[in-house]
């Protein structure tokens, strides 16, 4: 304790050891740095708003609760003119939002074949997988953008030139029409009928698991869930006499009637993102698998397992643990890379809040100030969401 | 580009590069700081021919241009003595905040929010326009009201994005709009087919369209939906600067009322007239007024012409862009142009 500590002999042996205490001394300096960071921030902040008020440029929050005035060619929600600068936020937000999910979950199937592609016996296969990620990961991703959205846009045919999909949708320059489906008011009871179906697969999962950690025997878990979710769900669906239908789209004027118009920028974006994010995702896979020693795969050939479950229970576990972190960080570099939609046109948080907003209420701290925060929310939880992920995957020592 | 682009974020995350400017234009302003280094920075579009593009020389030149000209003559004696920032609608009020530039003068609807609510003072209208729309002539539209279901290509940050909202929603016409963050994109979409119309500034229209492929193919349509008074403008808080700027403006139009011209200018000096002689600084101390040499006007008009001069040689009839004077002719010639004399 103290008083191990020689006193410097003038003063008061008890005081001297309180200065000279290595505790003390640690909180003490600790509390000097977190006052001066403090400070720095109190000081910009207080540096900015003098200025701005200075400048008369208008600082505060109330611009949330006016009325935007301007119109947003995509949005999930309902959005019109009248509607707030706060509606614009949720709008561009989910718009992010869309783009962020759908893009990890292909990018995700894109890297992985193409990264197992890259390792396959097979000449042509691995040389063409290695021609993508080589091609892909080294060409900026706005150039791609561009490539996809002016290079491939400008070869689409026009509305009443387009060209006809199977199930009556459409393709031209102003992107992909399907038929809406129109569903009949009891259709909810069948979302119900599904989501009870897929807990229940949980628990037969987790069954078939235990019943072959304890007997060895694996019960036919993928027939059971199949079954059960077709089944139930089938059974609902004719019992209550639900209905579906899907609306026919038709030219009128300008553009296609009664159908789901996904427009050609959310197209480019995503293409561009998940085979961009593919390519880096399929050489986190590579790395992965060639990371698990041969020895492993050989030690499971010899303990009999054939060659399906040798990659499902001993080398993909195995790889995984590898291929996690660094997946992560493409997740939230995809997430983060679709703010360059603003380029393409597509109305994602950027374009309309940081980019429309702003400029319309001329409240740049605040927008700015805002947009960040929401980036670093969604990356936050993204890896919080996959540390959880990695944590259970993560080999246990025994 | 990429300099102002980092300029900006820098002023909005941190206000910091706003302390550094403000500092300058409270002491001594910013007319001194002008003087100090030597030249005028002027902040413009990216292009838009008439208004300020760089011409076959590689020399920006254009209607809002040749203000920021008339101010490197009156202050220099040197209509060269400006530079250039080429600033998209999104970019361009931080970039005058921030202090990156001396003066916006990029095609800038003087508006009510804009003038009371980012700290910035419009100093004239140098073009009286509104909004109108450019369709396919193979289209066969003849009125905005048969849009319907039309994709409207926009560019961001821009008035044009508010009034095209207001006017289809108040005659509810059911449109889908596709918002571009660079002018060259939004043509470049529009050219594609991604867009039926475009729209903006019926001024940049006519310009926009030489700049298609077949200008031929393409039609500007007759409605006018909103009023667009473009004019520079200047950071609040300096009275003395924003003094110079609007009476330069005055001065070209002033010119022009007067019969003054470039080709004239010196003979003018002899003139009797004293409204002449006060305008080309013969009589009185009228550029000491505004922190210039007394003969500001003279230098002006030797070097750029009057307002007329200006638009003539840049957007007037017999330019490919093809605008009649129209409303913006002087208040003499049946125009709402009007300066307050220089006296």
């Amino acid at each position: 304790m103290a008083s191990e500590k020689k006193s410097t002999g003038v003063d008061a042996p008890a005081k001297a050891s309180f200065i000279y205490d290595p505790k003390v001394r640690a909180v003490f300096y600790q509390a000097l740095l977190l006052g001066g960071v403090v400070w720095f921030g109190l000081y910009i902040w207080g540096n900015l708003t003098a200025n701005m008020a200075r400048q008369n440029i208008r600082t505060g929050w109330d611009f949330f609760g006016n009325t935007s005035s301007f119109d947003i060619g995509f949005t999930l929600v309902e959005y019109s003119r009248s509607s707030t600068f706060f509606d614009v936020l949720v709008v561009g937000f989910l718009n992010t939002m869309l783009v962020a999910v759908v893009g990890c979950i292909l990018a995700t199937i894109l890297g992985f074949s193409m990264g197992v592609a890259r390792l396959s016996s097979n000449w042509v296969v691995a040389r063409l997988a290695t021609i993508y990620v080589e091609v892909m990961r080294n060409i900026p991703l706005l150039l791609q953008m561009f490539f996809w959205y002016f290079g491939v846009l400008k070869l689409m045919p026009s509305v009443k030139q387009s060209f006809e999909l199977p199930f009556n949708m459409f393709f031209n320059n102003r992107g992909l029409v399907t038929p809406s489906p129109v569903l009949s008011d009891n259709f909810n009871l069948v979302w119900m009928a599904l989501l009870v179906a897929l807990i229940a697969t949980f628990f037969v999962s987790r069954w078939a698991k235990r019943k072959q950690d304890l007997t060895g025997v694996r019960p036919p878990a993928t027939l059971i869930n199949l079954a059960i979710v077709i089944g139930f769900v089938g059974i609902v669906w004719l019992a209550i006499g639900a209905s579906l239908s899907w609306t026919t789209p038709v030219l009128a004027g300008f553009n296609f009637k009664d159908g789901t118009k996904i427009p050609p920028e959310f197209l480019a974006l995503l293409w561009a993102l998940v085979l961009y994010t593919g390519a880096f995702i399929a050489e986190n896979v590579r790395a992965g698998i060639l990371a698990v020693p041969k020895g492993q795969s050989e030690a499971a050939q010899s303990l009999g397992l054939n060659e399906a479950d040798r990659l499902r229970q001993v080398i993909i576990p195995q790889a995984m643990r590898v291929i996690v972190p660094p997946l992560t960080s493409q997740y939230l570099n995809l997430t983060k890379n679709s703010s360059l939609a603003v380029a393409i046109g597509f109305p994602e948080l950027v374009s309309v809040f940081m980019g429309t907003t702003l400029n319309q209420t001329g409240q740049a701290v605040e927008v700015v100030l805002v947009t960040m925060l929401i980036y670093l929310s969604i990356s936050l939880l993204t890896s919080a969401f996959m540390n959880w992920y990695n944590g259970r995957i993560a080999l246990t020592e025994r | 580009m990429q300099k102002t682009l980092l300029k900006v974020a820098l002023t909005a995350a941190l206000g910091l590069t706003a302390t550094a400017s403000y500092a300058g234009s409270h002491g001594g302003g910013t007319l001194q700081a002008v003087m100090d280094k030597g030249f005028v920075q002027c902040g413009v579009t990216a292009g838009v021919r008439g208004f300020s593009a760089p011409d076959s020389n590689n020399n920006w030149s254009g209607l809002e241009v040749d203000f920021c000209r008339a101010l490197g003559a009156a202050i220099f004696d040197d209509a060269d003595a400006v530079r250039y920032t080429p600033l998209t609608s999104t970019e361009r009020f931080a970039a005058l905040s921030s202090g990156e530039i001396d003066v916006l003068s990029r095609t800038t609807t003087w508006t009510m929010t804009r003038d009371t609510s980012l700290g910035i003072n419009f100093v004239g209208v140098m073009f009286y326009d509104g909004q109108g729309f450019m369709v396919r002539k193979s289209d066969g539209i003849s009125s905005a009201m048969e849009l319907g279901g039309a994709s409207v290509c926009i560019e961001a940050g821009t008035t044009t994005e508010l009034n095209a909202a207001d006017y289809f929603s108040s005659n509810g016409i059911d449109v889908n709009t596709v918002v571009f963050e660079n002018q060259d994109e939004v043509l470049k979409a529009y050219e594609d087919g991604r867009c039926d119309v475009y729209t903006t500034d019926s001024s940049a229209l006519a310009a926009e369209r030489l700049n298609l492929e077949d200008p031929d193919a393409h039609v500007i349509l007759s409605e006018i939906i909103s009023k667009e008074p473009l004019g520079p403008s200047v950071r609040q808080g300096d009275d003395g600067w924003f003094n110079l700027n609007r009476w330069v403006y005055f001065l070209l139009l002033n010119a022009e009322e007067l019969g003054v011209t470039q080709a004239n200018v010196d003979d003018m000096l002899a003139s009797d007239n004293p409204a002449i002689k006060r305008l080309l600084g013969v009589e009185g101390t009228y550029g000491d007024m505004i922190g210039v040499s007394n003969d500001w006007g003279y230098r002006i008009i030797k070097a750029l012409g009057n307002y007329g001069e200006m638009y003539e040689r840049h957007v007037g009839p017999s330019t490919d862009i093809g605008i009649a004077r129209g409303v913006n002719a002087l208040w003499t010639q049946g125009g709402i142009q009007y300066a307050p004399p220089v006296r």
